[in-house]
């Protein structure tokens, strides 16, 4: 029966994956080697740290596991072997990726294995892997990058020669002066946290930027400012920009290092920290600008039960929601970026801003005609013409990524 | 024993929590500062474990791991920066600090760029680009447009804009409202499983 079921499988194997040539002729180009149904080849678009290699499905690969176990790849680094297993797959699939060092020979064979009986295709190789320069499959993205880059550029340089660029008014940042009187008024601190945001985070470096407003205020009113951190880089540029800040009206004596603190980098430990800081010193007014998680709505109930007026901003999708039914003013995503370019008024966040909007302009123009000719095509092809529905789906095949 | 110990422990620490609910009181001023203190211990603890000793000590100093002279030398470009960044302690040179701070964010700004339209606005723009043929397609087509529409800056919100502009924000509104009702379900069984350690772990109520 052993005999029947191998004689089975060399003929498929015959057949489907070792076919007529038992190793690749020694002429194959450098980087890609076939044995009929086997080859193996340098992965395209990558740091030249892998071989691939494919094979064609055995007939005896009919998607059951009692049958048929899989398919084992071997390698060797001469044509002649010794070739060992660098890998398993299991049925169905006919690609195996291997991971090897740059530069060196490999030869491949794969192995059909069937209950206790197994067969192997013939030699492919030698091939070798090798980086790439560029990953063509991501030219999309260039592509876009190029033209994203080209568009802010553009509007950075008209901003530069002093060309009057609009913003819209952001609702919520008004709120900021009257945030900081009040606290004034009631003589109490005024607290700002950027959540759990690391400085590398764009929504840290734009909240920087409100802190920096936040802090003017506070030192013209000569209100105390309270910023407890969980990050000790961002603690270190908030240090900076108050600093600065506090200089800018003449009062740098105003400036307390020890108010801008590092907490702790626990979560909820930094939750806890920033809720007991709100209960003991009751601040007049609190600012959430930054990137937030589960302890939002910790600390901004706490701040809503101590009385404070509050003004979040994060592009934390999840949290919005919760700000935006704890807070008094919530800028939405794009806005707190926004708002940032709003109050520094430089002429390069100005003209980025400008650039983002000339790319929604168009996304607003072509989603709403390529939705057209989506439905047209759609029409087209349920009346027998799919040439529409074709170039409708190879424009969305553009934009998906590698 | 020792696991009865930090069963009560954990208990009493999660009751002292608790207590915050009522108003501020001792017992949650120590569990807090008892948090906040034992977290930013293991914190430092961790970056020299996890990632200053294995990653520069080791392989610079006592040169374990399969580490080369080049590698050396380029370990050298995160050693100087790092101890940049202790600079703030002395006044007089603490604005090398902001070199540190500096590359940090540049690089940051850098791979954002193609990581965001990579991963984030071409597969959304693929996501979106879908025929007009049923009722959820209209309606996501519309949303996006309309939320587009809001987070336009550089134009007033006027006429056709300003009416574009209010139907983003109920679309908005609508999906905050959705999230908010599912993260709420989340939180619900979080305070589910603490209270479940107390009366199953602790109390041994419910057996």
């Amino acid at each position: 029966m052993n005999r029947i079921a191998l004689g089975a499988i060399a003929l498929v194997l015959t057949a489907g994956l070792a076919g007529a040539a038992p190793e690749a002729p020694p002429a194959a180009p450098p980087g890609e080697a076939s044995a009929a149904g086997l080859t193996a080849v340098d992965t395209p678009n990558d740091e030249g740290r892998s071989i691939t290699v494919t094979w064609a499905r055995s007939p005896r690969d009919i998607g059951d596991a009692a049958v048929f176990k899989g398919y084992q790849i071997l390698r060797a680094d001469h044509a002649d072997g010794p070739f060992a297993e660098v890998g398993f797959v299991i049925g169905g699939k006919t690609e195996f990726r291997d991971n090897v060092a740059e530069g060196a020979a490999h030869w491949y064979r794969v192995r059909a294995v069937a209950g206790s009986d197994s067969s192997e295709t013939g030699t492919a190789g030698p091939v070798r892997a090798s980086a790439q320069w560029f990953d063509a499959g991501r030219s999309n993205v260039l592509i876009v990058t190029v033209l994203l880059a080209f568009l802010m550029i553009w509007y950075i340089e008209r901003a530069k020669k002093g060309e009057e660029l609009f913003i819209r008014k952001i609702h919520g940042l008004d709120a900021i002066d009257e945030a900081v009187g009040r606290s004034t008024e009631l003589g109490k601190p005024v607290l700002f946290s950027f959540g759990l945001g690391e400085i590398k985070d764009i929504v840290t470096v734009a909240a920087l930027s409100i802190l920096r407003q936040v802090a003017v205020r506070c030192a013209q009113h000569g209100t105390e400012l309270l910023v407890p951190n969980w990050d000790p880089l961002v603690m270190a540029a908030a240090q900076e920009t108050i600093q600065q800040a506090y200089s800018e009206p003449g009062r740098p004596d105003l400036y307390k290092e020890g108010n801008v603190s590092f907490l702790t980098s626990d979560q909820f430990g930094y939750a806890a920290g920033v809720d007991g800081m709100m209960i003991r010193q009751k601040p007049g007014a609190v600012f959430f600008m930054g990137y937030f998680y589960a302890e939002a709505l910790l600390m901004s109930e706490t701040g809503h039960s101590v009385g404070a007026i509050q003004i979040a901003g994060t592009t934390a999708v999840t949290q919005l929601p919760f700000f935006i039914a704890s807070c008094d003013y919530t800028l939405i995503g794009e806005e707190m970026l926004a708002a940032s370019c709003y109050l520094k008024r430089d002429p390069q966040l100005l003209g980025s801003i400008k650039g983002e909007d000339f790319v929604k302009a168009i996304l607003i123009v072509g989603f709403a005609a390529l939705a057209v000719v989506g439905t047209a095509g759609a029409l087209l092809a349920g009346a027998g013409r799919p040439w529409l529905s074709g170039v409708f789906q190879a424009i969305i095949q553009w934009f998906v990524t590698a | 024993m020792t696991q009865i110990i930090g069963t009560w422990i954990a208990a009493g620490l999660t009751l002292a929590i608790f207590s915050f609910l009522y108003k501020d009181n001792p017992f949650y001023k120590v569990a807090e500062h008892l948090y906040v203190g034992v977290s930013a211990a293991y914190a430092v603890l961790y970056a020299w474990a996890n990632d200053v000793y294995p990653m520069l000590v080791e392989p610079m100093f006592l040169g374990r791991g399969a580490v080369t002279t080049a590698d050396r030398w380029i370990l050298l470009v995160p050693l100087l920066f790092g101890l940049m960044m202790l600079a703030r302690w002395v006044p007089r040179i603490a604005w090398l600090s902001r070199w540190s701070i500096a590359l940090t964010v540049g690089i940051a700004a850098g791979l954002g760029i193609t990581g965001q339209i990579q991963g984030i606005l071409l597969p959304q723009v693929a996501g979106t680009l879908v025929p007009l043929t049923s009722a959820n397609n209209v309606l996501m087509v519309a949303g996006v447009i309309a939320t587009l529409v809001y987070f336009y800056f550089s134009i007033a919100q006027k006429g056709a804009v300003k009416v574009g502009s209010r139907l983003g924000m109920v679309f908005i509104m609508v999906a905050f409202g959705a999230s908010f009702g599912y993260t709420v379900m989340a939180r619900i069984s979080l305070l589910i499983g603490r209270l479940q350690f107390l009366v199953f772990d602790w109390l041994h109520v419910v057996k």
